[in-house]
């Protein structure tokens, strides 16, 4: 599994990887939002949360695809479906390691992006613990969705379309906890369910995952 | 250690392509494939590596002691020749990847970008790599596409190395291998009659138990 997870994040951080690419766009989403709704600070100030969240979760989409298609083309998925790893585990090693490329760097980046959208001082640390109790349930259900589209040629569209719906939860509570924290509300109940959906997806969708991706691999 | 296919029938997209297959492969016996393009010979591999139920019939050894080689040689482009071979062999729970780097010629182009090698020799790395498994049974499709002479003989002195130790060797090839002791099973004659059954559904039933 170490192996597995090793070569991942070497490739993604070696040329044509994937690192960045989400970061990237997360900060082109949040740079070009105040040039789009107009110089309001106190705008900003109520719409940097939601901002944010949307930010990173469309940034995670982006790089869903990754994911499966490359192992698929170049033979290395059936390879490791023949390895003396279970389907479960090479499916959890994938999201782990989506997680650490694309998620982990945008939990990161958030508060450095939420000063350009003036977040209140005191949402920093709602903001931060949501992105990082909800981001590795974007890079879950994402596995899944990518794991049902491996081996359609050009799935992205049906992946996002299908992936969405099931990113809308955790959007949701984690977006709402972010919010009260900007507000100085308390954000425990949000916060608890978005740790709750997190900890279901990961107990969950590894089996769902895995038993797609057998299927798929005939 | 012995496997056994008996009256093995496969399929492909939920259409049966070979039926009755039997066969007997002994420890250190090979045997070879044969049939025109198109006739199922990958499905048949495919199965036998665990990659797909059979249809019908049983195959003796369980997907544990198989290693397959299909078209694709699972090779990353960014790693180095050592860094995609030490990759599959800690994941088969190896520990070197020395004897493999040997028996096919690759010592020399080991710190090189596998993205820069050419078809052989990325072809010659995909093989190599069945060695680093240390799986006792060797399931591979058309092992020697774009190899030149020299590395065909390397490859059947890699089988022949393999053989000697006790392993077993499935082929599917359409070129002479310089493998005398290699029995031949030809598939056509093994050809299902053209059927959509209810292969579609039972897929799904599969999954929900």
């Amino acid at each position: 599994m170490i192996a597995l997870l090793s070569r991942d994040l070497a490739l993604a951080v070696r040329a044509g990887g994937g690192f960045g690419l989400g970061l990237a766009f997360f900060l082109i989403v949040v740079v070009l939002v105040p040039f789009g709704v107009g110089p309001d600070e106190a705008l900003h100030a109520r719409i940097a949360s939601g901002i944010l969240w949307l930010g990173a979760l469309l940034a995670c989409l982006l790089s869903l695809d990754r994911i499966f298609a490359l192992d698929f083309e170049d033979g290395s998925l059936d390879l490791l479906a023949t390895a003396p790893l279970p389907t479960e585990a090479l499916v959890s090693v994938k999201a782990a390691a989506h997680w650490l490329v694309t998620g982990l760097p945008l939990v990161a980046a958030a508060p450095v992006l939420a000063i350009l959208l003036n977040l209140p001082a005191m949402g920093y640390g709602a903001l931060v613990l949501s992105l990082l109790l909800g981001t590795p349930a974007l890079s879950v259900i994402g596995t899944f969705g990518a794991a049902l589209t491996v081996g359609i040629k050009r799935g992205g569209l049906l992946m996002s379309l299908l992936v969405l719906p099931l990113y809308v939860p955790t959007l949701i509570f984690g977006a709402e906890a972010a919010r009260r924290g900007a507000e100085g509300l308390d954000w425990t109940t949000p916060m608890l369910m978005l740790a709750g959906i997190t900890c279901g997806v990961i107990a969950v969708l590894p089996f769902a995952s895995a038993a797609v991706l057998r299927v798929n691999l005939r | 250690m012995e496997l056994i296919a008996d009256n093995l029938a496969v399929a492909r997209g939920g259409v049966r392509v070979l039926e009755g297959v039997s066969f007997r492969l002994a420890a250190g016996r090979a045997l070879i494939l044969r049939g025109p393009n198109g006739s199922g010979k990958t499905t048949l591999l495919r199965t036998v590596a665990g990659l797909q139920p059979a249809a019908a019939g049983r195959i003796s050894l369980d997907r544990e002691a198989m290693a397959y080689a299909g078209h694709a040689d699972g090779i990353k482009a960014p790693l180095s020749v050592a860094e995609n071979l030490t990759f599959w062999a800690r994941m088969f729970g190896q520990a070197g990847i020395d004897t493999a780097l040997t028996a096919f010629d690759l010592r020399g182009l080991a710190d090189r970008r596998a993205g820069t090698l050419s078809a052989g020799q990325k072809r010659r790395l995909g093989l190599a790599r069945m060695i680093v498994t240390g799986r006792p049974v060797w399931v591979m499709d058309e092992p020697t596409v774009s190899l030149d002479a020299s590395a065909v003989a390397l490859f059947a002195d890699a089988v022949r190395a393999h053989l000697a130790t006790g392993g077993m060797a499935l082929l599917a090839t359409h070129i002479d291998l310089g493998l005398p002791e290699a029995a031949v099973l030809d598939v056509a004659p093994y050809r299902a009659t053209a059927q959509v059954g209810d292969a579609f559904d039972a897929d799904f039933d599969e999954v929900a138990a």
